[in-house]
């Protein structure tokens, strides 16, 4: 059943580009894609392990960067004193390189907090994020500062002397989006559901517990935090190779809280609830635009936003299996009535 | 000497735990051999939890040492500590409260999964091999233990008698050769507290050796093959249930001075 629904999902958003004219409206599916995969990988910190990490653009933002400037070249003073060339790589070496120092990011953070919860995993990482972004902002021999890196190679493709493809338009990184999407959400899926996930989740209901048992909980937090991370640089290289510019905005703070809404209103800690939610508030703007002006665009995208947690406060998809259940159940009941009913009447038939 | 070391299975070594200025325990030595089960007792605040603590890595101890199977165990982590196979219990019931009773075992059943990170990203047939075995033997623990039938309630939604021993469920779990109760039967009625020392009895029965921390006398009793007392941080008194239950000296901790006078 969840299978079924979750494979018609992806037909739906499958076909989108054959039927969907409009290629601004394109554009918009595959910047609410680039948030929803940021916000699956801030689900698997926040809705597994239970740390809040408002920090997680700095991993994006780590993602875009390397991506950036590995596929551009660049050249840099080393602090010896040398000079560090790096000619222009490929898209895809760029791309993977991003996801790895994102990742190795993650371990780092993981790791320095090994002893933090809450509040103060919450400190460490704006810190971390804080940081990057001052070191994109200021570093101008490298990152060329708020001048933004301009003129990023796109993805493409090149089977070398047979064929090659450059993928300038909308649909294409449509496609890519959604791939990048769906390898995330089978690597979290398959983490979430073995031994491994369950660590995780033993880390946010009961540490002193998941300890007495044998679960060596900073390893867990670690793992989730490198995965988490990688994922978000993936998004950033993504972010990067489509919009083909990236400035030290990708560090601003409203991405973070923006993919935090899309985890806490979709249901953190379902595989999900980061698809909903982020496909609501990742779209809702644009429809908002259509309809109202800026101001009251975002008091009612605030008012959603209430309503959805104080309605709730679970979040949406876990409140959608709920009332599933309940009505299979009641269903079910009334099955085992009129079964029952009619076996009776069998009974008596004879009899009469 | 050597020999007794090695008969026990926990020795505890002249332990000290000083918080600050306050003294929990003062100078603590006893030991547990395996497949024994043994029972610590003394009034509130005698620094039986303290002790817990300190053998399962929680706290660590100002001075002295814990061993166990001839390991020096104080300095290790918890987890490292429940690696060894010395699993705890809390005395303030402690399940996994959002997961199913199913689910709490199976994370009980952690120590004895060993797919890695890469594995499970694969999703190596061996993976799925290794959880179809660990859903079996949860499904064997839930039995031993009678919760079968609540596999699929939440742990925080059973009865305060069944989440102590969906607790005792989850440690057992983590298959450990010296389990440490802290408390177990504290606040149930008798009835659950008897069905308890059926299902302790059993485990005895799998030569699982036994800590216990408890204050209901008819277990503690019923259940220990010896006894330790512990008073104000001091080892009091220590021997068979029979030669505790007459020793002034515990009488004295538990009742007063004048207890003797009232015996008369």
């Amino acid at each position: 059943m969840n299978r079924a629904l979750g494979l018609g999902f992806l037909a739906f958003l499958v076909s989108i580009p054959f039927w969907i004219g409009d290629q601004y409206l394109l554009h918009i599916l595959i910047n609410a894609g680039i948030f929803v995969i940021g916000a699956m990988s801030l689900n698997l910190l926040l809705g597994y392990t239970g740390q809040l990490s408002l920090g997680h653009v700095a991993f994006f933002g780590i993602g875009a960067y390397t991506s950036a400037l590995l596929s551009l070249g660049f050249d840099v003073t080393t602090f010896w004193g040398g000079e560090l060339v790096v000619g222009p790589q490929p898209v895809w070496l760029s791309f993977l390189a991003g996801i790895v120092l994102a990742g190795l990011a993650g371990w780092f953070i993981g790791r320095i907090s090994f002893k933090v919860r809450g509040a103060y995993f919450v400190i460490i990482t704006i810190s971390f994020a804080e940081v990057t972004k001052l070191v994109a902002l200021n570093w101008v021999d490298l990152t060329e500062g708020p001048m933004a890196l301009i003129s990023i190679p796109p993805f493409s493709v090149s089977i070398p002397g047979i064929w090659e493809a450059t993928f300038y338009g909308k649909t294409p990184n449509y496609y890519i989006m959604l791939a990048i999407g769906v390898v995330s959400y089978i690597v979290i899926k398959r983490l979430v559901n073995s031994r491994l996930g369950r660590a995780m989740v033993a880390l946010r209901e009961n540490e002193p517990l998941a300890m007495s048992v044998g679960i060596d909980v900073t390893r867990y937090l670690v793992l989730a935090a490198v995965v988490s991370a990688a994922i978000a640089g993936a998004a950033g290289g993504l972010y990067t190779h489509y919009v083909r510019i990236v400035d030290p905005d990708v560090f601003l703070f409203i991405y973070t809280v923006t993919m935090v809404i899309m985890v806490i209103t979709g249901g953190k800690g379902t595989l999900a609830g980061p698809i909903v939610g982020g496909i609501i508030f990742g779209v809702l703007p644009e429809i908002l635009r259509e309809f109202m002006g800026p101001e009251a665009q975002w008091v009612t995208y605030g008012a959603v936003m209430i309503a959805i947690v104080m309605f709730l406060p679970e979040g949406i998809v876990p409140a959608l299996t709920r009332f599933w259940e309940r009505r299979k159940e009641s269903r079910d009941a009334s099955d085992r009535m009129i079964t029952g009913r009619a076996a009776s009447s069998a009974t008596e038939t004879p009899s009469e | 000497m050597s020999d007794s070391t090695s008969a026990n299975a926990l020795s505890v070594d002249h332990v000290a735990v000083h918080f600050g200025g306050l003294v929990a325990i003062a100078d603590m030595t006893f030991s547990v051999d395996r497949g024994e089960v043994v029972s610590l007792i003394g009034p509130n605040g005698a620094g039986k939890t303290t002790a817990f603590n300190v053998v399962t890595g929680f706290l660590q101890p100002t001075k002295g040492t814990v061993t166990y199977q001839g390991r020096q165990v104080n300095g290790l982590k918890p987890h490292q500590i429940a690696d060894l196979g010395l699993v705890r219990t809390f005395q303030k019931t402690s399940v996994f409260d959002t997961n199913t009773v199913f689910d709490n075992i199976l994370i009980g059943l952690h120590r004895r999964g060993q797919r890695s990170a890469w594995e499970v990203l694969l999703s190596l047939p061996r993976v799925r091999r290794e959880e179809e075995e660990l859903r079996a033997k949860a499904w064997d623990i839930l039995e031993f233990v009678g919760l079968d039938r609540q596999a699929n309630s939440l742990g925080g939604a059973l009865a305060y008698g069944e989440q102590r021993l969906l607790e005792v469920a989850v440690a057992l779990a983590a298959e450990p050769s010296l389990l440490l109760l802290d408390e177990p039967v504290s606040g149930m009625n008798p009835s659950e507290t008897s069905s308890f020392m059926d299902l302790l009895a059993k485990m005895r029965e799998r030569h699982i050796t036994m800590l216990l921390v408890e204050h209901d006398m008819r277990m503690v009793m019923g259940v220990s093959d010896r006894i330790v007392v512990l008073n104000d941080g001091h080892i009091i008194a220590e021997g068979s249930p029979e030669s505790i239950q007459n020793n002034p000296e515990v009488i004295k901790a538990y009742l007063g001075e004048g207890a003797e006078h009232v015996g008369n």
